[in-house]
């Protein structure tokens, strides 16, 4: 039998404010454990939260970002459970009245555009870390807890059971990564955890239109962990139904190491959270203005962006394809783009040269000041260094953000043209390589290029090429 | 003179006109706190040292002439539930028994900046759940009219300091009555504020939703000099609210000409003591008597009040109390795995009547049973507010029992928890509601107990509650009577 593959993701985003959801501690990454914290991040009695208005402003950004529509009233939950590393025992949570309801996000699959829905996206607090002795969470001797992550907020974006492969939720998850960070609400580092991503995953027999028994996966933690945990959990699930078995709902975890998904012993099955509107927060109430304010702000999402580029600059699909995903790339190019206006020239830089220095040299575009790149076309453009040269330094001007025209000056990297500083180095050449020379007199134009390239390595490059060959032609 | 029987109001006049010192007062105090809490058992934690080192504070900046407050120099007692930094904050459980907490309550902050020496922490119900103060896990607080008998709860050892001159003034928590209940058996005044009016933030938290910091005084004017201290707006509490206090404890005179007053009509309750009714009715006639126009009103959804208080109380609790698992503070057991260890710090750390409400707000907020329970109690909640809010279109200030009986024995009523939570029967709806409500004492039984009456005002009418508990302490001669503590004169020796 056929099966359909449908699969329903839930991402936790943490949003990028500079303190918690409830309190002022900060929300950095990676300081010492347990030195982000207060009495009301480590839930001690009688501490209580009070919102920041900064963390409601970003999840509103997101919402909008996403077309999904926010409330004007939403309310706040305690999800209840014991965890040693969650110091309420509650989640401070959203349940039946989420922040947002409903959007979509457009993405380009293999079969074409196509939106996928989201069912809701709501406002929660950050759990902490834990940190377990040995190799997993299974077995481990003990565990340590860090509470520096309690309370940091923390968006819940949920989809439709729309997506059909884990191919499909890689794409996904990347389009919407890129939609996040164009709006600025997370840094969404998968490998810091501030982008984490739980599939639910079922099968059905193609054709029907009843959802099967799913089983939800989790610690999938990066893109391509999500694409192959799905992947293996299509198949375990296609063989456990074609032997005639049934599928168990259970929770699983992504084994990184042996690529498999592993059940998790007696964690889940019907998990009773308890639910409850939390009574030490408000309603949220938000002012129609307060989102429409919001939603005018929202910077230029990736699809936009991608058409823009293509009718601004004339630039190829792919191109704009790329100058998007990589949000930073496009900034240096849209900012290049100001001051130098041969595009094609531009970003057929950026996407070889530059995009190959960036990657060598393990930099980001926004180290290299663009007008620098500029400064080096026009440089070359005006005729006064040669291209060897100019990539020469590109790659310094990534590693030191040096200014190319006072390298030229203070290296004398100039272009050497003239009959007086060229025509004694040719001579020089005809009268040491007489073979090469007879060679280019019975026809063979190969032997032009060997002298030229003579004098070329005698300047450092930076002879003038044209003017070589002419001379050159001249002179035999 | 001793300087432990005089009113808060009376030892802030003596200590501006430097007729004594702070330490002076701190000392009477404590001294009457040695003589009387080994018998009562009021305290859980004494702080002389810390007291006597802020009377002495005190006295130095007086003697500099700084500008302080009115209060500064004058002692307060306050109940174990209230956070309190570097500072022992037990709750009456073993859970918490070295609990120290980090910080201090919003509440606390206000009464060390006026300068007011903290006498120690007093007992409670373990959690502020109970109405005897016999649930505290370390022993019960005896009532100083007849020892046999309980101070109510769960601000018992509040109550009981205030009551024997232990503390002047004392702060005490009220979920359905904590503070009512006890200033009532005890005869003391106690106000519940309006829901919000003080900061809850420090406040360990029993039913988020219900909780309320209030006040236990010898008299109403005590009562609106702490008030003036500890309510207000507070940033770290969302439910606090945002509106400008009044000035308490000026103009408490009543106007008795234009106040229309509510006799509630209790519906069907069981176990109203006559006396109780009686001590009530003649309530009443007084304030017509001095022109108030009375009339009787009923609430009569809050029959069911005691019910909805009953699941929702207990909800929040059964969440409010899930993060004492022995991970970041407080007592903690051992176990093969984390659930062990959970399991076995909640059983050995709580006592039986904590694990009952968390038994059952767990069971009420439990898929399957939510809409039946907790959700339908929310709808009763809602439509007792209506109640109220018909109520108070005809009438500005609601008269009823603050108990339905004279404290009652040790041990009677331990047995059965239902018969304890119809102790509070009379306070439940107004906390339900959300609005103030004070006990101020009415008078006395036959057999020379205490009996409270139970004042009920709209919202943020906390003034008006104490203007009228003013109004029956001028009618009383003397205004406030004390218990006799015999069983302590004999040379204090009596046991009890």
């Amino acid at each position: 039998m056929k099966y359909e593959v449908v699969i329903g993701l839930e991402i936790h985003v943490e949003l990028l404010t500079a303190s918690k959801l409830f309190c002022g501690c900060s929300t950095a990454f990676g300081d010492e454990p347990n030195s982000n914290c207060c009495p009301v991040c480590l839930g001690l009695p009688g501490s209580l939260p009070v919102f920041n208005r900064r963390a409601i402003e970003l999840a509103v950004t997101a919402a909008l970002a996403l077309n999904s529509e926010v409330q004007l009233t939403s309310r706040f939950d305690r999800k209840n459970y014991f965890y040693p590393d969650l110091p309420k025992a509650y989640q401070v949570s959203q349940y039946d009245r989420p922040l947002a309801r409903g959007g979509s996000l457009e993405v380009e699959f293999n079969g074409g555009r196509r939106g996928v829905g989201l069912e809701r996206v709501h406002l929660e607090e950050e759990a902490g870390k834990l940190i377990h002795a040995g190799d997993s969470i299974i077995g481990a001797g003990y565990s340590l807890v860090d509470y520096n992550r309690a309370g940091i907020p923390l968006l819940e974006i949920v989809t439709a059971p729309e997506l059909h492969s884990g191919r499909e939720a890689r794409l996904f998850l990347e389009d919407l990564r890129t939609v996040l960070l164009y709006s600025g609400v997370s840094d969404c580092k998968m490998e810091e955890g501030s982008l984490r991503c739980d599939a639910n995953i079922s099968l059905r027999p193609e054709g029907s239109s009843e959802l099967g028994t799913k089983a939800e996966v989790k610690n999938m933690n990066s893109f391509r962990s999500v694409e192959l945990a799905l992947d293996y959990e299509v198949k375990r699930q296609e063989q456990v139904l074609s032997g005639g078995g049934s599928v168990v709902q259970e929770t699983c975890h992504w084994d990184e190491e042996k690529k498999q998904t592993i059940a998790l012993r007696g964690k889940e099955g019907s998990s009773d959270y308890r639910y409850f509107p939390e009574p030490d927060l408000l309603p949220l109430v938000l002012e129609s203005d307060f989102i429409q304010n919001l939603g005018r702000s929202l910077p230029e999402l990736p699809a936009a962006r991608q058409n823009r580029l293509r009718d601004q600059y004339g630039l190829e699909r792919e191109e704009a394809f790329l100058l998007t995903a990589n949000r930073e790339l496009g900034d240096f190019f849209e900012e290049a783009a100001g001051e130098y206006n041969d595009y094609r020239t531009l970003v057929n830089w950026i996407q070889g040269d530059l995009l190959y220095q960036l990657r060598e040299s393990g930099k980001q575009a926004e180290d290299l000041e663009p007008t620098l790149l500029v400064k080096l076309l026009r440089l070359l453009d005006e005729g006064s260094i040669n291209r060897p040269v100019a990539k020469e330094l590109l790659a310094e001007m990534v590693q030191t953000g040096a200014d190319p025209k006072k390298l030229v000056r203070e290296r004398g990297l100039e272009r050497i043209s003239g009959l007086e500083s060229l025509l004694p180095l040719v001579e020089q050449v005809i009268a040491e390589n007489p073979e090469a020379v007879e060679n280019y007199r019975r026809g063979k134009e190969k032997a032009l290029a060997f002298l030229v390239g003579k004098v070329m390595a005698m300047t450092k490059g930076r002879a003038d090429p044209a003017e070589l060959n002419r001379l050159f032609k001249e002179k035999i | 003179m001793r300087l432990y029987e005089q009113t808060a109001a009376d030892l802030s006049r003596m200590l501006q006109s430097r007729e004594v010192s702070s330490v002076e007062v701190v000392r009477s105090f404590l001294e009457r706190i040695n003589e009387v809490d080994p018998h009562l058992k009021a305290f859980i934690t004494q702080t002389p040292v810390m007291a006597l080192d802020s009377g002495g504070e005190i006295d130095a900046r007086r003697m500099r002439g700084e500008t302080i407050h009115p209060l500064a120099g004058v002692p307060v007692a306050v109940k174990d539930n209230i956070s309190t930094m570097d500072l022992r904050t037990t709750c009456a459980s073993r859970i918490l028994e070295n609990y120290i907490p980090p910080f201090d309550a919003t509440v606390i902050s206000a009464i060390k900046k006026a300068g007011m020496p903290i006498l120690g922490k007093t007992n409670l119900d373990e959690f502020a759940m109970g109405s005897s103060t016999e649930n505290s896990a370390f022993y019960p607080t005896r009532n100083p009219w007849d020892p046999e008998r309980v101070p109510g709860g769960s601000s018992g050892g509040s109550a009981v300091a205030v009551a024997t001159g232990m503390a002047p003034l004392a702060l005490g928590s009220d979920t359905g009555g904590s503070i009512r209940q006890p200033a009532s058996l005890c005869g003391v005044t106690g106000l519940r504020p309006t829901y919000g009016r003080v900061s809850r933030y420090g406040l360990v938290a029993f039913a988020s939703s219900l909780d309320q910091i209030g006040t236990v005084s010898t008299t109403a004017l005590d009562g609106a000099l702490l008030m003036s201290l500890v309510a207000g707006y507070d940033p770290l509490d969302s439910t606090s609210l945002p509106d400008q206090i009044p000035d308490y404890s000026t103009g408490l005179e009543l106007d008795l000409k234009n106040l229309r007053v509510g006799l509630i009509r209790y519906g069907r309750v069981e176990g109203f003591d006559p006396q109780v009714t009686e001590t009530v009715t003649q309530a009443a006639s007084l304030l017509e008597e001095h022109g108030a126009e009375v009339g009787e009103v009923s609430l009569p959804l809050t029959d069911y009040g005691l019910s909805a208080y009953y699941l929702i109380a207990p909800s929040e609790a059964s969440s409010n109390l899930g993060r004492y698992d022995g991970v970041r503070y407080g007592f903690c057991s051992d176990g093969d795995s984390v659930e062990a260890m959970f399991s076995r710090t909640r059983g050995e750390g709580f006592g039986p009547e904590v694990k009952r409400r968390i038994m059952i707000g767990t069971y009420a907020l439990s898929a399957g049973y939510y809409d039946a329970y907790y959700l339908k109690a929310m709808k009763v909640r809602t439509l007792i507010r209506r109640d109220y809010e018909q109520a108070f279109k005809k009438f500005d200030l609601l008269l009823g029992a603050a108990s339905p009986t004279p404290a009652f024995k040790l041990g009677e009523k331990t047995e059965d928890p239902l018969q304890m939570y119809l102790s509070d029967v009379c306070n439940i709806t107004d906390s339900l509601a959300g609005v103030p409500s004070l006990a101020v004492p009415g008078g006395f039984s036959s057999s020379g107990l205490p009996i409270g009456l139970q004042l009920t005002a709209r919202p943020l009418q906390e003034k008006l509650l104490l203007k009228a508990a003013r109004f029956f302490e001028e009618q009383r001669q003397p205004a406030f009577l004390r218990p006799r503590l015999e069983y302590l004169e004999g040379g204090g020796s009596n046991e009890i």
